[in-house]
């Protein structure tokens, strides 16, 4: 009884943690969107910029990477 | 092997196969392995030879290019050579033209000047010509004179001297 | 394995992890340090493409290249151009450590598309192994270079004074999260697309759904493919930006 209370627990708490995925997406949607429009006001500098949003993204993924992460160790590891 | 595959499974199952701690040590050794081999052969065969093809093709396009500037440096030093013959070509044809022509001009002259000369001795000759046939014609008027004076006195009867009337005659001639 | 599921009496299969369960390949056993599993099938195969890559296809040294040569030859330029671009002319001494680091993960990403086969750089032993790899080898490089002039890339000396403690804090712990992110990211993203193919997978086993998963499938690996080379290019600039902190910890 009691390790299904934490079973249930960890389930409900993995659903939560995926919505972190969101706010990765909210926030790579935004460098990507910014990029754009800047890129199309300046498009001479936006190739030497790819890098920099590359970046940007990597930097935004990781975070929904981690509250993804999180989902699997409540999943199977807890 | 059943008994054994389904050991693996419940561990697996029981979390992530990520974190079985137990398969850590080999991925590890042969990550390395791999890395080390990778890099060996990065190092000493792939890196230096890609390194290679390109800077050997840079330099074959770069070189391509100096003689395409080469060629048509000469392309263009050949035209001047061509243009400048051209405008030497022309001066000298000028030039010809206009000795010719001052040649025909000097012979012009001289032929005209020798016509000229020429002319005036045939008119002198043709003057010393009339004052030649001038000259006999008075002559030719004396005798007449002379002769009709004394055939006159002589029909006249008159006695004349020849030599009276010849003076006579030359008298009134000049008078 | 079958059998378990039968016990258990549920209709779907769900073994999304499955998939990365390391397996001795000869026999079975317990696996142990030098034994030949599918994580050495796999690696050994990325050895094979990245040798197939830039040495077979290069071995005919054109001027004017053949295909697999010029695609060699991309992959040259293109981490060649990101070293010199992100980490300055004075990294381009690490270039090859850096081509190894990328070619072996976009090798490895993209073997691991291959249907039924074994992603190794879905590990985070394997991430985690080349991040502290990368992390130590940037610090050392550091120390060496500049000796403890280093630590002034913590010490922005830009920032108002008051407020330079905080902010070295702050670096400081960004600094020693660099390998996890840079880690977790890579495996992470890796083990979350491969999960999320092997479950929709699992759906196709009720006939109505069926068609929708096989595309929902199709629409995942395309993403995945994209993703398998971001992700080895995000890991190699990532590497870049952290040589050049190694290199001109001066702001």
């Amino acid at each position: 009884m009691e390790g299904d209370i934490v079973q249930m627990g960890a389930y409900i708490g993995a659903g939560l943690a995926c919505t972190g995925m969101g706010g990765a997406a909210v926030g790579v949607g935004h460098v990507v969107g910014n990029f754009l429009s800047g890129a199309l006001r300046n498009p001479s500098a936006a190739a030497g910029q790819t890098a920099t949003m590359f970046i940007g993204i990597a930097f935004a993924e990781a975070l929904g990477i981690f509250s993804f992460l999180v989902a699997l160790l409540l999943m199977f590891a807890v | 092997m059943a008994s054994n595959t389904s050991q693996v499974a419940e561990t697996a199952s029981a979390g992530m196969p990520q974190l079985d701690f137990s398969s850590f040590g080999n991925q590890i050794f042969w990550l390395v392995v791999t890395l080390v081999v990778i890099y060996v052969i990065l190092t000493r065969l792939a890196l230096p030879r890609i390194a290679d093809v390109l800077a050997e093709r840079r330099e074959s396009i770069s070189n391509d290019i100096a003689a395409a500037e080469d060629l048509k440096l000469k392309a263009v030093e050949a035209e001047e050579a061509y243009n400048k013959a051209l405008s030497d070509a022309r001066i000298e044809a000028s030039n010809i033209v206009a000795s010719a022509k001052a040649d025909m001009k000097a012979e012009l002259i001289s032929a005209i000047a020798n016509a000229d000369v020429e002319i005036a001795e045939k008119v002198a000759e043709g003057e010393k010509i009339i004052q030649e046939i001038r000259a006999n014609a008075l002559e030719s008027v004396e005798d007449v004179a002379k002769s009709t004076a004394s055939a006159l006195i002589l029909a006249l009867g008159g006695k004349g001297d020849p030599k009276s009337v010849e003076k006579a005659v030359a008298s009134e001639m000049k008078g | 394995m079958a059998s378990e599921v039968n016990s258990e009496g549920t209709g779907l299969e769900f073994h999304p992890m499955d998939q990365f369960i390391v397996k001795p390949l000869f026999g079975d056993g317990p696996v142990l340090w030098y034994t030949v599993t599918n994580v050495t099938l796999w690696m050994g195969l990325s050895v094979v493409a990245v040798v197939l890559l830039l040495v077979i296809g290069t071995s005919r040294r054109a001027i004017v290249p053949s295909r697999s040569q010029s695609i060699g030859e991309l992959a040259y330029g293109f981490v060649y151009k990101m070293v010199e671009d992100v980490a300055g002319k004075d990294a381009v001494g690490y270039f090859p450590y850096i081509m190894t680091l990328f070619m072996f993960i976009v090798c490895a990403n993209f073997l691991g598309l291959v249907p039924m086969s074994f992603t190794t750089t879905s590990h985070i032993a394997v991430t985690a192994v080349m991040a502290m790899g990368v992390f130590l080898s940037v610090t050392l490089i550091g120390f060496f270079k500049h000796g403890f002039s280093f630590l002034s890339l913590f010490w922005i000396s830009s920032a108002p004074l008051p407020l330079r403690p905080v902010l070295a804090l702050i670096e400081i712990i960004s600094y020693f999260v660099r390998p996890v992110s840079h880690s977790i990211r890579l495996a992470g993203n890796m083990m979350a697309g491969h999960a999320v193919i092997k479950v929709f997978a699992a759906f196709a086993g009720i006939a109505v759904i069926a068609p929708l998963s096989v595309l929902a499938i199709t629409a995942i690996y395309a993403l995945e493919i994209l993703v398998s080379f971001i992700q080895a290019y995000v890991f190699a600039i990532l590497t870049c930006v952290y040589l050049k902190d190694a290199l001109h910890p001066h702001h």
